[in-house]
């Protein structure tokens, strides 16, 4: 709640995971923090919501694979009650014949997978994780400027450029070619399996707009896997859904001092000519801080909530070209029993489900989406968490949620209750062809495109990395030129969601580097 | 529409009347548009201006038109002048910038009506106008074809006007703005220009061009009118102390090499810059460079002898501290000019600097190291051109 007596020293503006962090860390250096929240619940992309009467379910992100160990530990997490309900899954590439293939850390079983293939697999996830490796070494802390030659900068890339030194000179040479090529073409060199082809093109581009022909794919694989760095052996599941995850954060925050309002939408940042002095919330309450720290996406952030009008030409530019489409929906499925796939286990449909039998299947799907159409074929990752937490849905029952790539933001002929049914229709018919029996046993259902996904968690495009990863909105150029260290061209202003260096996903390393610069630049913030 | 697709180079809607006179078909290419550079003699043409009157066809300069309920909000946001306070039927000299408070162009806005404003501007700009437009309700247009429009520069240039029945035409104020019918439409006339002198600029339909010039060259006929070129009027606006776009600062936006740019302090048009306005592009930088010192200052040279210090490197002592960016013998001030930049710490008004010349006189170079003392400014700066009423000559 708001405590009208105190003066806070920092209002972050949206309670998600990365809010919450930064709000922590900054409690924890000994400054008043005020956390406003539009939604009742608090995690962001990190929520747990009730889509059926008495199912609930992973309403965004529904797995648990990049948070930061450092930060979980930091803010103590797991005293705050957070529980993983499983961890280090497998993950399932299903086959229409039910030949499937399992991937498992370095193991490969099923699928009419050849020798030649195990082997180049181990010897490509080792090269992948040395270059996840090297560039977690500029992931906990500020994207280096270039050209200001400051020592910390310096510092940063001199490690980077160190670090690819030392892979040496095979790997250098690889690491500069793959980052700008495509997924596609790199698993064209290495694999001739197209379960295992499309499986990891899948994680190259989940949640963006990119096939796998597209460039940068290479470098959102990269990204993706730095949960291994993190510990994780494969997605974890939750228990009571990624939403216990922001409660722990919340509990942690508040542990720390930090006040929390909920149900409280930010309609404006306030500017006083040159700086940030607070936020006016919808209900025209007016709450003041010497910083205000915005978890809100950039262009939420500047277009909504400080006003194009109130920045530089050269900055609205810059906000206005920052590409964040989301082409990612969400279905939730409520089950009377646990639907049947093909040539699957119990044991294993309680692992990660990926439908995307080869990379042309893919990119067939990406195709539609090109174009404003929604994928006629589109390719999935499942999740069914009740079979590891039975607490989502009543005794007996699951729930079922599923990613479908591809869901265009701008669908030509808009998303309407009509376009929505055609295309959950769609869906489901594609996931029965894996589980037949499954629309027997279907209670409920809700499909959340990127149009939803913006509105319930205030993501602008319903990109839920709040801005493609790509190379050019990576490091120094994430956000944009000029506010790649959290700090804006508005003084008092700064920003801490996902958009943000390092980037997206439930990692909370945007929020705690936005807080570790902003306690460095001290008084002068 | 500019018929791009037909011509490689545009004429204006007074290209017949500027071909018949320029009788020695002296021309260049301005913005796309053909123009005379001289139509006789440039001495004859200089002195037209500061004896009777001289007329330049400014058709080709880049004219923008703003409207909208935010148009006001969006030009305030745009330049560095307050636009807030320009009022309806004033027109006001700026220059804008980028956001590292770098000078993109200067011009000036003609405030035409509520929320109506036109800039005239020395480059095409529409892309940078868009952009600055996000977040604003404000439609742009560029009217550079749609407007016809002639500067009418010197002392007997109120008197010629008043002969075309432009009554009342004498007490408009410098930088204000008056309507006059003309052949059942209207004819806009501002008190403003480019030679420092009394001066006016016009403002008509294309379709009424002709007319218009023909029907001011019949009046100015006794006042011994006259169509000038562009280098005559290089020799008027540097008497007169006028920077020149793309000769005394490179746009921003143009500038290729880091550091080549400067910004308004840098260029002596610090006034322009208002801070006690809301957030405009550049306020910033300005603001830090405002606390920090500036690169660069631009001086106002008085150079020793006759040569003009054209290209010319300025010493303080034996110390290179600047180059000359517009120099000219000025023949009313007899005065040799030149316009500078030097580093910051140099360029008070009454230092000593030397400017290094070098002329050629049939095929032979010579050097001059010629004293220069740094002056307040125009050279050329008479009291009718801001007389109100309008001095009779």
């Amino acid at each position: 709640m708001i405590n009208v007596d105190k003066k806070y020293d920092v209002i972050v503006v949206g309670g998600g995971h990365n809010g919450l962090v930064c709000a922590t860390y900054l409690a924890k250096d000994g400054r008043s923090v005020l956390v406003v929240e539009a939604n009742d619940c608090l995690g962001g992309a990190s929520a747990t919501s009730e889509f059926a009467d008495q199912f609930s379910v992973s309403s965004c992100a529904h797995w648990l694979f990049q948070l930061n160990p450092d930060i979980a530990s930091a803010m103590g997490l797991n005293n705050q009650g957070m529980q993983l309900a499983a961890r280090d899954l497998s993950t399932i590439a299903l086959a229409e014949d039910g030949n499937h293939l399992t991937i498992n850390g370095n193991n490969l079983e099923g699928g009419d997978i050849s020798e030649e293939d195990r082997q180049a697999f181990v010897a490509f996830n080792k090269k992948i994780l040395k270059f996840c490796q090297l560039l977690a070494g500029a992931f906990n802390r500020r994207a280096p400027k270039l050209v200001e030659g400051n020592l910390t900068d310096r510092l940063t890339l001199a490690k980077l450029g160190l670090g690819m030194k030392m892979l040496g000179k095979e790997d250098m040479s690889d690491l500069m070619r793959l980052a700008l090529i495509n997924i596609y073409d790199v698993m064209e060199e290495n694999f001739d399996n197209e379960l295992l082809k499309g499986a990891i093109s899948l994680d190259s581009l989940l949640g963006s707009h990119m096939g796998p022909r597209s460039p940068n794919t290479v470098y959102g694989y990269l990204y993706r896997r730095m949960g291994d760095i993190f510990g994780f052996k494969g997605p974890a599941v939750v228990k009571g859904g990624m939403g216990a995850v922001g409660q722990a954060m919340a509990d942690a925050a508040r542990a720390k001092g930090v006040d929390i309002e909920v149900g409280a939408a930010v309609s404006k940042i306030n500017i006083d000519v040159d700086r940030a002095t607070g936020v006016t919330l919808a209900d025209g309450r007016v709450v003041n801080a010497g910083l205000v720290v915005s978890n809100a996406d950039p262009k939420t952030t500047f277009n909504k909530l400080v006003g194009l009008s109130n920045i530089e030409t050269g900055v609205a530019r810059r906000v206005k070209t920052l590409r964040m489409k989301g082409d990612a929906a969400k279905l939730h499925i409520a089950l009377d029993s646990l639907p049947a796939f093909k040539g699957l286990t119990e044991q294993q449909m309680g692992q990660r489900l990926v439908i995307a039998p080869s990379m042309n299947y893919i990119e067939a799907a990406f195709n539609a989406s090109k174009y404003g159409e929604y994928s006629q074929a589109p390719a999935m990752d499942i999740s069914i968490p009740t079979i590891h937490d039975p607490s989502l849905a009543p005794d007996g029952k699951h729930v079922m949620s599923v990613i479908v790539q591809y869901a265009p933001y701008e669908l030509k002929e808009g998303w309407s209750d009509k376009s929505k049914e055609a295309f959950k229709n769609l869906v489901l018919d594609r996931i029965a062809d894996f589980a037949p029996g499954l629309r027997d046993s279907i209670i409920a259902s809700e499909l959340l495109t990127p149009v939803d996904l913006e509105e319930r968690f205030h993501i602008h495009g319903g990109h839920w990395h709040h801005g493609e990863i790509s190379l050019d909105q990576i490091l120094m150029m994430r956000p944009f030129p000029g506010a790649s260290q959290y700090g804006t061209s508005v003084d008092g202003l700064y920003l801490c969601g996902a958009g943000n260096h390092p980037g997206g996903g439930v990692m909370g390393l945007a929020g705690h580097n936005a807080a570790k610069e902003i306690i460095k630049r001290g008084q002068s913030a | 529409m500019i018929p791009h697709d037909e011509t490689m180079i545009l004429e204006t809607p007074f290209y017949s009347r500027c071909l018949a006179a320029c009788e020695i078909n002296l021309w260049e290419d301005w913005k796309g548009y053909r123009s005379a550079a001289a139509y006789t003699s440039v001495e004859q043409e200089y002195f037209a201006v500061r004896s009777n009157t001289g007329v330049f066809d400014i058709s080709p300069m880049i004219k923008y038109r703003f409207t909208g309920p935010d148009a006001e909000a969006y030009l305030n946001r745009l330049v560095t002048r307050d636009i807030s306070k320009l009022g309806i039927d004033r027109v006001a000299y700026t220059v804008w910038c980028d956001d590292n408070g770098q000078v993109m162009d200067d011009g000036t806005i003609f405030h035409l009506g509520e929320n109506d404003y036109r800039l005239c501007a020395y480059a095409r700009c529409l892309d940078w106008l868009m952009w600055s437009a996000e977040g604003f309700d404000v439609t742009i247009v560029d009217e550079t074809a749609e407007i016809a429009a002639l500067a009418v520069q010197g002392p007997t240039s109120c008197s010629v006007f008043k002969n075309m029945g432009f009554t009342g035409i004498e007490n408009l104020k410098p930088f204000g703005i008056n309507r006059y019918p003309f052949e059942g439409s209207e004819v806009m006339i501002s008190r403003t220009g480019f030679t420092g002198d009394l001066g006016y600029e016009i403002w008509v339909d294309p379709a009424l061009a002709e007319t218009f010039w023909d029907r001011l060259f019949e009046a100015g006929k006794l006042w011994g009118i006259r169509a000038i070129g562009s280098a005559a009027l290089d020799m008027l606006r540097t008497e007169t102390g006028f920077l020149q776009a793309g000769v005394d600062f490179i746009p921003a936006e143009e500038a290729i090499r880091t550091g080549r740019s400067r910004s308004p302090f840098e260029l002596g048009l610090g006034w322009l810059v208002s801070f006690d306005k809301p957030v405009f592009n550049g306020r910033k930088a300005l603001l830090k460079e405002k606390k920090e010192g500036s690169r660069y200052a631009f001086v106002y040279l008085d150079v020793e002898g006759n040569k003009p210090a054209e290209h010319a490197f300025i010493y303080a002592g034996s110390k290179e501290v600047g180059t000359v960016t517009t120099a000219a013998w000025c023949p009313t001030a007899k005065t040799n000019v030149a316009f500078a930049q030097v580093d910051a710490q140099y360029g008070k008004v009454g230092q000593e600097l030397v400017a290094e010349i070098y002329y050629e006189r049939e095929l032979k170079w010579t050097r001059v190291m010629a004293k220069c003392t740094v002056i307040e400014g125009a050279v050329f700066n008479p009291p009718r051109k801001r007389q109100t009423p309008a001095p009779d000559f």
